[in-house]
């Protein structure tokens, strides 16, 4: 998962090298794709649960929670597999920017995976400029947002080569990208996960949220935003 | 909640009964841009214009209904118009709200949000945010519809 990572205000190597240790971190322990992950050894049952680290477990929480107030849609178990993806991603970014904002620093950002936190303003003294990505095609980019503090999440069909899947199994599959603006980015993340497995429902739940704002993307190329979405995109 | 959405579907249609008196707000609202190349709509028939869609020359100009799909709370069923190549109507024949008969709902029933056709923006960025690939779908009512729409092309 490519990691960005921009700090204002002169930092040493230092700040960088912790923040990326850190993800290499997360990627040991959650990565499904990693044999001696914590996460493939409790699919692989040669951990229990109650026994993994206290990451691990809070990731296991905070999912249980998740998958309660989104009606199940957000789920990381299918077919008894268990891939903490959709919430991990947005939790450690959150975890990274503390670590950059514990070092003192209050202009930022951090991006991995298309996810991103962003903290203060850019060197232009702007908030950040955020920029969705046209998901038919990926040299362009079909909205700009301008964030300060926010986190941002985009869910599409694809994340590092496997679904999002509907736990539900409806016919909802016709929407290739969702983004989500929230308070910060492990709420956006968790829901961009959740809401994009509802298929074109998805910004409905997003509207009827408190808190967060999305921009759907359906096969055809028609956006559609929840009603708070464009103060993003036309602030300064 | 599906009492909750229910009520708020029916308040929304008796909603857009009054609002219907100014069709030309509520275009603005849906298409949410300056273009109004859109067709006039019969009252029988009320019907949602998306703004400028991208698809000159691969449809054929007609009326064609979806296969009905299964939605949350019951079956969804919509029939398109193109004309001129662009979707300019929708109406949904089947919705939530109307289980088990065909029914012409305006499409306002359902929660209104602004919709756009999606361009390429030329600003400078700080960062991208972004879906990777697109997606292999699965059939619902609008792509099926569509379907047939390009295949009599």
């Amino acid at each position: 998962m490519p990691v960005i990572v921009e700090i204002l205000g002169n930092p040493s190597s230092k700040i960088f090298q912790k923040v990326f240790a850190y993800f290499e971190y997360v990627d040991e322990t959650f990565s499904p794709y990693k044999a001696k992950s914590e996460v493939t050894r409790i699919n692989d049952k040669r951990l229990k649960p109650k026994k993994a680290s206290d990451d691990m477990k809070l990731i296991l929480n905070l999912a249980g929670d998740t998958k309660e107030v989104t009606q199940g849609f957000f789920d990381i178990y299918q077919n008894k597999f268990m891939d903490p993806s959709g919430i991990v991603k947005g939790w450690a970014i959150q975890k990274a920017s503390e670590i950059i904002s514990d070092a003192g620093f209050t202009d930022f950002y951090v991006s991995a995976g298309g996810d991103i936190q962003t903290r203060g303003l850019n060197k232009n003294r702007q908030k950040w400029q955020v920029a969705i990505r046209n998901p038919f095609n990926l040299t362009q980019n079909v909205k700009v947002l301008r964030l300060s503090g926010e986190g941002v999440a985009t869910s599409g069909t694809y994340e590092r080569g496997h679904h999002i899947y509907n736990p539900k199994e409806e016919l909802n599959d016709d929407i290739v990208s969702l983004t989500v603006v929230a308070k910060n980015v492990y709420e956006a993340d968790r829901f961009a996960t959740a809401a994009f497995a509802m298929g074109k429902d998805g910004i409905n739940f997003i509207e009827k949220q408190k808190g967060l704002e999305g921009y759907m993307i359906d096969k055809n190329s028609m956006a559609t935003m929840t009603r708070g979405f464009e103060k993003y995109a036309n602030s300064k | 909640m599906k009492k909750i959405i229910l009520v708020i579907a029916i308040v929304g249609i008796f909603g857009t009964f009054v609002a219907f008196q100014n069709k030309q707000k509520i275009k603005d609202l849906i298409s949410g841009n300056e273009s109004r190349e859109t067709s006039e709509e019969s009252s029988a028939s009320p019907m949602m214009q998306p703004s400028s869609a991208p698809m000159v020359g691969r449809y054929k100009d007609g009326t064609y209904t979806g296969t009905v799909a299964d939605a949350t709370y019951g079956n969804i069923q919509v029939q398109i118009t193109i004309q001129g190549g662009k979707i300019t109507g929708i109406n949904y024949l089947q919705s939530p709200d109307h289980p088990g008969h065909t029914t012409e709902v305006s499409n306002m029933a359902l929660p209104l949000l602004k919709q756009e056709a999606i361009t390429a923006q030329n600003s400078n960025v700080d960062i991208v945010s972004g879906a990777t690939q697109t997606s292999q779908g699965f059939m619902v009512t609008l792509q099926s519809a569509l379907d047939q729409a390009k295949s009599s092309s």
